[in-house]
């Protein structure tokens, strides 16, 4: 099952798709749900994918808009479909979010909706991260402190900031009725107490879920192959790779580092077809590098769990922890994020 | 809530109670309103001593009613009387709706002493209903406070206590305003605060009384009461304003009810009437958290509480103004099937559809409404929680074994009531089953499997089946009858699924594949070769075991009346490894059980043929010729062993007891032919003792030969009385009584 579109059939595949997308979807006989059921239904991980497609952002985005989702630790999470959203309220999902942050805070005092708070509420959208057409803009939200000494300033201190996202995730859109809004990835950077108050307000008002979304050392695997392939233009940090030993009375952590030349010059021995990878090959690309690391080692990497992968264009831990580091990649690995996250709510 | 619902239908309590006939107009005529009442009081003695009782009452009020000036009660023995008739009859029976409006304007007018206008509100226990327009002249002479601040608490408790009595509610609806500011003054707050709850309607809610509430909030700091009608307001208009309750939180009300609660019981228990009984608090915004984990925890499930939609709404609102009155009713206000009844048109789903689990009214509104995206939230949000809080799924999650073995009890008792599998339990079992260990939430697990989805099962089968057969081969005796009794009720679900679909099905377009005739034909017939082929190897691995053998037959008990109970046209024949180890079972009770189905095998194969016979038209789906052979062969092995004692030579069934007789002869078993007939059968030779301990108390031999002839009819006889109700239906329609009667002494 390969899936996604190369950059330049995109066109067709969307036309295909949007002729698809007319057809009624009632004529369902269960009340069951509307998806194709074949697919990574029980968390099989398709065989092959294609490589994430030269970045969206060079034709009509600025790269400059997205600058500040990089370098920064993002926490995942998988969220079920959106009941009732829309994107012509935001501004009142704000107020109203900013009274629920408030009320939560204060346990017992009623808040008026609309007053200014300490905490301010921004929800925006982020029409450029996306992958296809069909994909839901991205919703920004970001709590800011105001600074209670001087409050006519403008001066506002970000305390937490909150995405949701979907990149090329038509196999979920595509199949959920219309008051449903799919954005399945959300990705948060500050404090956990934050994420738990927007979460459940999130939860309460559009009836979706929540799930923290870890990353398999298998699919951890994927990033390793598929970064090392990217082309980064200026000289590139190693590739890491960090490995953790099962059954130890004391954890340990195995550290790999790689020139990332070197990755990819094995990397290109391995991979047959461009721009495109099979599940064979991320296989055959571990397997040498486990062992040339046993030559030296005599340690057996591949009887241990690989927790962690850091290369140029991004670092992924297992917990479901990323930091996006080059821009132009961006939307490729939120494709893949994407793809996971379905795959936890589906 | 019980307020909003009588101000919607004002009549109907009034209905009621004037059935109870306590009302005072209805007394003057002597009862004669009511001819039940009517007769009971012609017959009962007491009717004389009512009659004065009521003159006296009468007098008492036209009293209370002309009372001039501050008349002192210890100077006045006329007003001790006329109180003291009040205080009686109010106690014993309550006061009738006229008495009302006189008590309250002198209690409230302060034209008596302040212990008078105390001890009158104190008594003011209604009958039946109090009329709405008591309630408002009271108010007004509230309002211009000629009553001590005592007796306005007093008569503000009383009120907030008899609340559901009210007749009507709308004028006291447009005094909203005056309530309100008696806020102000603080010794009132709290009960005006509660008044205030029960008085809200959506329409009441301003911001400039929010913003006066929040004042008052800032003023008092976080009170209860306060907390409490903020609530009402967020509930009602959650875009003006929010509050997140404190979940220790139990009363957020002082207690009104004071001297009237139990004087109100007695009366309602005399009178024997549906009095209104007073709503509890409807707050169930702070949930009980029985553990501190993490946020996303889907467990909890969600309290009932109002979609929020009302952007939506306002948008609507905005384009049509005709919807502008229609107003939702909030679910949180959802306690009673009249109520469901009543507001079924403006209802509301919760903005949480996993409330929807813990509310049987909710379920009966989804169970009829069409909505898609109803059973898509429900199916994420299940899903999802299924996923995350599985015990044995996810790691450091085994301590809440106990909540999820309530989690998926909750889920289980809603398919039931459903009577429909949740897509997203399947999944969870095809993911979870592989993982499981037979153990953990045992019992839970195997009843979900009994609500998967026949349209899924074909899909599902080697998801489900090869982790629930390899646990069912290596557990133990319990488990394997635990999943024989969830597959026979999976299977009856099924069947009832397609009975009750059969007539819908036809004018519907929609088939899928899998619920056309064929492909149902099709899944069950799976499963019941699935079934088969496990008990086949289970009756091998547990020795025959009776109890499972009960287990076994029970699933077939189903299987063998598809056709004629459940319209179904398919019939399978148990395989031969459950067939023959039940035919040589050393126990009655399966045996007689074996007798039953193959008797209702013979008669839904009988049914079937004729059937196919009378029909012209060729049918669609005819039973194989091999179903009626297999069944043939079953029933010449068993006639053969039961009756003619002739199994060994004429079973054909190729697994089947046809033995040499040379082979037999070297068992040294004498009398080999007969020794599995009604008589010598391990199963059935306690019986023919007993037989013979009554027929030939004397003989001691134990000679079953001499159970011929005629005794063989008495011996069937005796066996039938003995509640082989199975034996007897299977002899009487298999064995042809008549050309049998010479073999009977074989």
């Amino acid at each position: 099952a390969r899936r996604g579109a190369a950059q330049g059939s995109v066109p067709v595949m969307e036309s295909a798709d949007g002729a698809a997308r007319t057809m009624p979807s009632i004529g369902r006989l269960s009340r069951g749900p509307p998806f194709g059921r074949a697919q990574g239904r029980f968390g099989l991980s398709p065989s092959g994918r294609l490589l994430p497609p030269t970045p969206r952002s060079q034709e009509n985005a600025d790269p400059q808009r997205t600058a500040f989702l990089l370098c920064k630790q993002w926490t995942l999470y998988s969220v079920t479909p959106l009941y009732g959203f829309s994107n012509a309220h935001l501004r009142d999902y704000a107020r109203l979010l900013s009274a629920f942050i408030a009320a939560e805070k204060q346990k017992g005092l009623a808040v008026e909706v609309g007053v200014e708070l300490d905490i301010k509420v921004a929800v925006s959208s982020l029409p450029d991260l996306k992958g296809s057409d069909q994909d839901q803009a991205a919703i920004l939200v970001q709590l800011s402190l105001r600074s209670p000494a001087s409050p006519k300033t403008s001066e506002e201190k970000l305390i937490w900031s909150g995405w949701f996202c979907c990149v090329s995730g038509d196999d979920l859109s595509e199949n959920v009725p219309e008051d449903f809004t799919c954005l399945p990835l959300f990705l948060a950077n500050g404090a956990e107490s934050y994420t738990s108050i927007v979460g459940s307000w999130f939860q309460k008002t559009f009836d979706c879920c929540f799930r923290r979304l870890a990353i398999s050392p298998l699919n951890l695997s994927w990033m390793a192959a598929m970064w090392t392939g990217c082309k980064v233009d200026k000289t590139a940090s190693a590739m890491e790779l960090v490995f953790s030993v099962p059954c130890l009375p004391q954890p340990l952590d195995i550290s790999y580092a790689i020139h990332p030349e070197d990755a990819k010059a094995l990397w290109d021995t391995v991979q047959k077809t461009p721009g495109e990878i099979t599940q064979e090959e991320v296989d055959v690309f571990m397997d040498c590098l486990y062992s040339h690391f046993h030559r030296h080692f005599k340690i057996h990497l591949s009887a241990t769990k690989l927790v962690k992968v850091s290369t140029a264009i991004a670092s992924a831990h297992c917990d479901g922890i990323i930091k996006f580091l080059q821009s132009q990649y961006l939307t490729g690995v939120l494709m893949l994020l994407t793809e996971l996250a379905i795959s936890q709510i589906q | 809530m019980q307020r909003r619902q009588s101000s919607k239908t004002p009549k109907q309590p009034l209905q009621v109670h004037y059935k109870n006939q306590t009302d005072l107009s209805a007394w003057r005529k002597g009862g004669r309103i009511d001819p039940e009442k009517s007769v009971q009081n012609h017959q009962s003695p007491k009717d004389q001593k009512n009659y004065s009782k009521q003159e006296s009452l009468e007098l008492a009020l036209s009293y209370f009613e002309k009372v001039q000036d501050r008349v002192s009660l210890k100077k006045d023995n006329v007003l001790q009387k006329h109180l003291t008739t009040v205080e009686s009859i109010a106690l014993q029976r309550g006061l009738p709706p006229e008495g009302f409006e006189i008590l309250l304007n002198v209690a409230l007018s302060g034209k008596l002493a302040d212990t008078v206008n105390t001890h009158l509100l104190k008594i003011l226990i209604p009958a039946s209903v109090i009329p709405e327009t008591a309630v408002v002249s009271s108010v007004s002479w509230l309002c211009v406070s000629k009553c001590s601040g005592n007796t306005q608490l007093l008569f503000l408790r009383w009120l907030i206590t008899v609340f559901d009595f009210i007749d009507h509610k709308e004028q006291l609806h447009a005094l909203y305003g005056f309530f309100f500011s008696f806020l102000q003054d603080e010794k009132m707050c709290p009960y005006v605060c509660h008044l205030l709850y029960l008085l809200t309607r959506k329409e009441s809610v301003k911001p400039f009384r929010i913003r006066r509430l929040l004042d008052l909030q800032t003023k008092m700091g976080m009170q209860p009461h306060l907390q409490a009608l903020l609530s009402v307001y967020k509930l009602f208009c959650p875009e003006l304003v929010t509050i997140t309750l404190p979940g220790k939180m139990k009363t957020y009300f002082k207690n009104s009810e004071g001297p009237w609660k139990a004087a109100i019981n007695t009366v309602r228990r005399r009178n024997q009437a549906n009095s209104p009984v007073s709503q509890p608090l409807f707050l169930g915004t702070a949930q009980p958290k029985s553990r501190k984990r993490k946020w996303s925890t889907q467990l909890i499930i969600p309290a009932s509480s109002t979609n929020r939609n009302y952007l939506e709404e306002d948008r609507k609102k905005n384009r049509v103004d005709l919807y502008s009155t229609n107003e939702s009713f909030p679910v949180e206000q959802l306690q009673t099937f009249s109520q469901l009844l009543q507001n079924i048109h403006h209802l509301e789903f919760p903005s949480q559809m996993g409330s929807v689990l813990t509310s049987p009214l909710l379920l009966h509104y989804m169970n009829c409404i069409k909505d898609e995206s109803i059973y898509l939230r429900l199916y994420y949000w299940m899903g999802q929680t299924l996923q995350e809080e599985c015990t044995w799924c996810v790691a450091d999650n085994n301590q809440y074994e106990e909540e999820f073995k309530n989690f998926l009890e909750t889920v289980y008792k809603t398919e039931c009531f459903l009577q429909e599998g949740f897509p997203s339990c399947e999944e969870f079992l095809c993911k979870s089953l592989p993982l499981w260990d037979g153990f953990c939430c045992r019992s839970q697990i195997l009843r979900l499997v009994s609500w998967i989805p026949l349209s899924s099962f074909s899909e599902m089968k080697s998801h489900i089946c090869d982790p629930l057969a390899q646990l069912f081969f290596t557990s133990s005796l319990y488990f394997k009858c635990s999943v024989l009794e969830s597959l026979k009720e999976l299977l009856q679900n099924w069947l009832n699924w397609h009975v009750i679909h059969l007539d819908s099905e036809s004018d519907s377009q929609v088939h899928s594949l899998n619920t056309t005739l064929s492909g149902l034909v099709n899944v069950v017939a799976e499963l019941i070769h699935f079934v088969g082929w496990i008990s086949t190897v289970a009756l091998r691995l547990e020795n025959n075991h009776t109890f499972l053998l009960y287990f076994i037959l029970d699933f077939y008990e189903t299987v063998c009346d598809m056709y004629l109970r459940y319209n179904l046209p398919l019939l399978i024949m148990p395989p031969a490894g459950v067939f023959y180890p039940v035919l040589l079972s050393m126990d009655s009770v399966s045996l007689n059980q074996l007798c039953y189905i193959m008797y209702r095998y013979r008669t839904n194969l009988v049914a079937a043929k004729e059937n196919e016979l009378s029909k012209k038209k060729i049918l669609q789906f005819k039973f194989s010729s091999q179903t009626y052979q297999e069944y043939n062969q079953y029933i010449i092995a068993m006639v053969g062993c039961l009756w003619t004692s002739s199994a060994f030579q004429k079973d054909i069934h190729p697994q089947g007891l046809r033995m040499d007789d040379e082979l037999l002869k070297k068992t040294k078993v004498q009398e080999f032919k007969n020794s599995f007939n009604i008589v010598y059968h391990p199963a059935m030779m306690g019986y023919a003792v007993l037989f013979m301990q009554q027929a030939w108390p004397d003989d001691t031999t134990f000679n079953f030969s001499l159970i011929k002839g005629k005794k063989w009819n008495w011996y069937l006889e005796y066996l039938y009385a003995q509640g082989l109700k199975g034996l007897k239906v299977f002899i009487e329609s298999s064995i042809n009584r008549v050309s049998q009667a010479s073999h009977s002494k074989a």
